[in-house]
């Protein structure tokens, strides 16, 4: 079984989808911080059977609300002094404002600079999908 | 709350009694329209017709002009300042200087929404890309109303390109807000309804649906037909367009089943959906539907505008 030390004081990121690490790791660009971060992929876990972790020897403003689109089940520990100081569950949001594009062609926010595509939660069970506070289409967040 | 001063973007931006109290100025101005012919002295009309229309737009500026009104904007983007590249942000702006009422057609779908979001003067979507047409169904709620004489408690079919043909959308979305609403879908099956709106009927209004590509096996059960052209414009593909063109087409022999007083509508322009035929038959209304519209777009701007259309009240 492969150790990694535990962190001192920083963010772990866990219960993350198998496959999906390394998707967040390049969302919050930790391939281009210069402290400490390690991505475990395919770890052995009982509630997910695989899962991915990140740990990050520092603390970072971690976006709740992205983490929430990708994968509602991620947790987020902050470490201080070798200890679990705070566990956070991501957040999935009820409006959402530019962080993805509309899927439909002919919606106005694929074409006009002025639009920040928005949209409203859907609906939660299984697969999270928005409708699109322009067109009503309902687009599903990937990355 | 007063429509004064409010946007129309979708069907469902006014509520039952808000449609109600449209409908009923209409009726006044439907039996009366020469009392109406000042109420709307020194008001303007915008109309930005980003893409062809004739009949929305000759009705909305026929509305308008009756109520004793004015009329400026454009028919065409090509010979706008859109044709320079401006947002819609900047022209809805300037624009709302210019005039008291917009109406907008656009080929993107919620273009009239994103206007909304920066009048300053009431925005009426005139149709947005294959989403919605709100006042098309407004004036289709006023025609069955005015014949059946209430809107609850109807089964209306459905026929033809029921994917692409946003006057269903809103239509579908509308009727399923009234009580004992059933709909018939019937289409090829590359033209049904979307799946989206579909789900939404049932999960938000819990509404009857009967999908079929057969139109006689339906048409003696239903209490408004409502055919639609297959629109080669929504099409990126011409082979797929001649080969659904003539899906479904409505004679007076396919009528002999259906009830008596059955309502035939349909928002025109027809092609060949249905026969002449038809048109001297007492169940097509579609004439009658083409002039209800103009009566519920001359409501609807008056109530918009907040103008006084106390005439000729006892």
């Amino acid at each position: 079984m492969l150790t990694v030390n535990s962190i001192n004081c920083g963010i772990v990121i866990d219960h993350i989808a198998a496959g999906n690490g390394i998707k967040i790791f390049e969302k919050l660009k930790l391939d281009e911080v210069d402290f400490p971060v390690v991505l475990l992929i395919n770890v052995p876990s009982r509630k997910l059977g695989r899962k991915d972790i990140i740990k990050i020897e520092n603390k970072i403003d971690v976006d709740l609300t992205m983490l929430g689109l990708i994968d509602p089940n991620i947790t987020v520990n902050i470490i201080e002094n070798d200890k679990i100081v705070k566990k956070m569950n991501t957040i999935i949001p009820e409006e959402v404002q530019g962080l993805f594009k509309c899927k439909n062609p002919r919606c106005v926010s694929n074409f006009d600079e002025y639009v920040t595509p928005k949209f409203h939660l859907a609906k939660a069970n299984g697969k999270i999908h928005y409708r699109c506070g322009y067109c009503e289409e309902l687009t599903t967040y990937s990355i | 709350m007063s429509l004064k001063g409010r946007h129309l973007i979708d069907p469902n931006d006014f509520s039952l009694s808000e449609l109600d109290e449209i409908f009923d100025l209409a009726d006044r101005m439907a039996d009366d329209r020469d009392s109406f012919g000042n109420i709307c002295n020194g008001k303007i009309l915008g109309t930005l017709f980003y893409e062809p229309s004739t009949r929305t737009r000759l009705s909305f500026e026929s509305a308008m002009l009756r109520m004793g009104g004015k009329v400026l904007g454009f028919s065409d983007a090509g010979t706008s300042s859109v044709s320079k590249g401006e947002s819609i942000a900047d022209t809805i702006r300037v624009l709302s200087s210019y005039a008291d009422v917009v109406v907008m057609r656009h080929p993107k779908e919620g273009a009239p929404k994103l206007a909304s979001e920066y009048s300053l003067i009431p925005v009426i979507n005139g149709g947005d890309g294959g989403h919605q047409h709100p006042t098309q169904t407004l004036t289709d709620l006023l025609t069955i109303r005015r014949y059946r004489g209430t809107l609850e408690n109807q089964t209306i079919a459905f026929c033809g390109d029921l994917k692409f043909g946003r006057t269903v959308h809103s239509l579908i979305s509308a009727m399923s807000y009234y009580k004992g609403s059933k709909f018939v879908l019937i289409s090829p099956a590359e033209l049904r309804l979307p799946g989206h709106l579909k789900s939404s009927l049932i999960e938000k209004h819990n509404v009857g649906i009967y999908e079929t590509e057969n139109l006689e096996e339906v048409i003696n059960q239903v209490d408004v037909l409502y055919m639609t052209r297959i629109q080669k414009e929504r099409f990126f593909n011409e082979a797929d367009y001649m080969r659904l063109k003539d899906s479904y087409i409505l004679s007076r022999s396919k009528l002999k089943d259906s009830r008596e007083d059955m309502l035939v509508m349909h928002p025109l322009p027809r092609v060949n959906e249905i026969s002449y035929d038809v048109d001297d038959d007492k169940r097509a209304v579609y004439f009658k539907q083409a002039e209800f519209g103009i009566y519920v777009r001359m409501a609807l701007m008056a109530l918009l505008l907040g103008v006084n259309v106390n005439v000729n009240r006892k």
